[in-house]
């Protein structure tokens, strides 16, 4: 019943204490390189699927890390797994194994 | 012979009061306090090599039991005079008289002071403490909340009193990076299932061996690094400290609860340097450090002959730095010495 047309806005602030750090948890155990980001932006500079949609790597395993994983469902498919990322990363991040457990994870914890 | 007064007993006039003396100089040693060593007193460990600092303190210690170096501890320069001739009288707090062919100051750095910057609360609320502080409680192998917990969640915020208008200093401290990622490494050590985050605007990793540690921090010792500048901390009822930041690389603003709060206290000209260069008319950089004659060819020369710098009093040091700069301040007074 929202007479006014206002609602009130949920907030955009990311609340570290609550957030479900899940699939960080799972991801570090399989993909333990993901610690050493350094946020350079280097993988989504050259991102394919970040040239034609708002695909945005290196965010995505920010959210993760900041256990705002909402995003993360939202974007994953737009990947395609190209791995021109794990050429340029300067830290050796296995970025594409990455993606595939976080896919990994979401697919088997479907809510 | 010539001698030397040296004012200031931390690393750099130790190292330069025994360069002067290897070189067959008389160098006379004044120290405010009863001990030498000065900042490195209240330090645990070193970077990069997490070398014990009282080590490297007791070593500059022993360098001074050299028969050309005369200690005055627990003294002040009370006046400083120069003749005609060049030469040097520094009356000491105790009344008695110095003289000498050069003066070379090395009088350092103080800590900012973290009270200064009251939105982080330190002093006000009981789970905030400096770098300093914390550098005591590694001492005393006990990292505990006020209440006398094991704290499960620990921030440390980068660039307190650094890189920062409203507190009047816009010079980085340069040590406070490292110095972030030597203590969250020790943290992680002390407690191996604490949370532990820094908060930065920039890593600034300038030395050698001090990237590797970062990237160490983060892939051993699993440190989390947001970047971010805390503008406010607040405390709730349970003492801990909430503290809200932009995830400037999300653009997103994030609010997370710590059990302890650590601020890396940049680094200020200390009275004494501002007291003596007013005393010899020696110029100051914006920063409030001394500033030397030339950035390359006269990091140890003022523009007043004769009087010579070292070490922090003319800008932020590691202590790698400070040490080469107290040898090439002693080459520098050798060779005017030569030619008086």
């Amino acid at each position: 019943m929202n007479f006014w047309g206002f609602n009130i806005s949920e907030t955009r602030s990311i609340n570290y204490d609550t957030n479900d750090k899940d699939m960080l948890i799972h991801v570090l155990q399989e993909v333990p390189s993901c610690k050493l980001c350094i946020e350079c932006g280097g993988c989504t500079a050259g991102c394919t699927a970040g040239r034609l949609t708002s695909f945005n790597i290196r965010k995505l395993q920010m959210f993760m890390k900041r256990g705002e994983n909402k995003e993360i469902r939202e974007e994953l498919h737009k990947c395609m797994l190209c791995g021109k990322c794990i050429l340029v990363c300067p830290r050796g991040v296995d970025t594409r194994k990455m993606i595939l457990s976080m896919m990994k994870y979401i697919k088997n914890n479907q809510k | 012979m010539h001698t030397v007064i040296i004012i200031g007993g931390g690393p750099a006039g130790c190292e330069a009061a025994y360069q002067l003396a290897s070189d067959g100089i008389q160098v006379h040693l004044i120290e405010k306090n009863n001990e030498t060593g000065g900042n490195l007193n209240n330090w645990y460990q070193l970077f990069p090599d997490r070398k014990n600092a009282q080590d490297l303190n007791k070593r500059l210690q022993e360098q001074l039991n050299h028969p050309g170096i005369t200690l005055h501890l627990g003294m002040e320069p009370s006046r400083v005079e120069k003749d005609g001739q060049g030469r040097f009288s520094v009356s000491l707090s105790d009344g008695s008289l110095l003289e000498g062919d050069a003066l070379l100051v090395a009088t350092g750095f103080k800590t900012f002071d973290a009270k200064r910057k009251e939105e982080y609360g330190y002093g006000i609320y009981e789970n905030v403490v400096t770098s300093v502080d914390l550098e005591n409680m590694f001492r005393n192998h006990a990292i505990r909340t006020s209440k006398g917990d094991v704290p499960r969640r620990i921030g440390i915020i980068h660039c307190v009193g650094s890189r920062d208008e409203k507190v009047c200093n816009f010079h980085c401290s340069k040590l406070c990076c490292i110095t972030g990622v030597k203590q969250a490494i020790e943290l992680r050590e002390m407690l191996p299932e604490s949370e532990i985050f820094c908060f930065y605007m920039d890593m600034r990793m300038f030395g050698p061996g001090y990237e590797e540690m970062y990237r160490e921090a983060q892939e051993k010792y699993n440190i989390k690094f947001i970047r971010g500048r805390l503008s406010e901390a607040a405390e709730n009822r349970e003492h801990q400290v909430q503290v809200k930041v932009e995830d400037t690389l999300l653009g997103r603003p994030l609010r997370v609860t710590l059990d302890l709060m650590v601020l890396l206290v940049g680094m200020e000209a200390s009275n004494e340097t501002q007291g003596m260069a007013r005393e010899l008319g020696v110029k100051l950089a914006p920063s409030g450090f001394i500033l030397p004659l030339d950035p390359h060819y006269g990091n140890n020369l003022t523009g007043e002959k004769g009087v010579f710098i070292t070490g922090c009093c003319s800008a932020p040091m590691n202590l790698t730095d400070t040490l080469n700069d107290a040898r090439s301040a002693a080459v520098c007074i050798t060779r005017y010495l030569n030619m008086k």
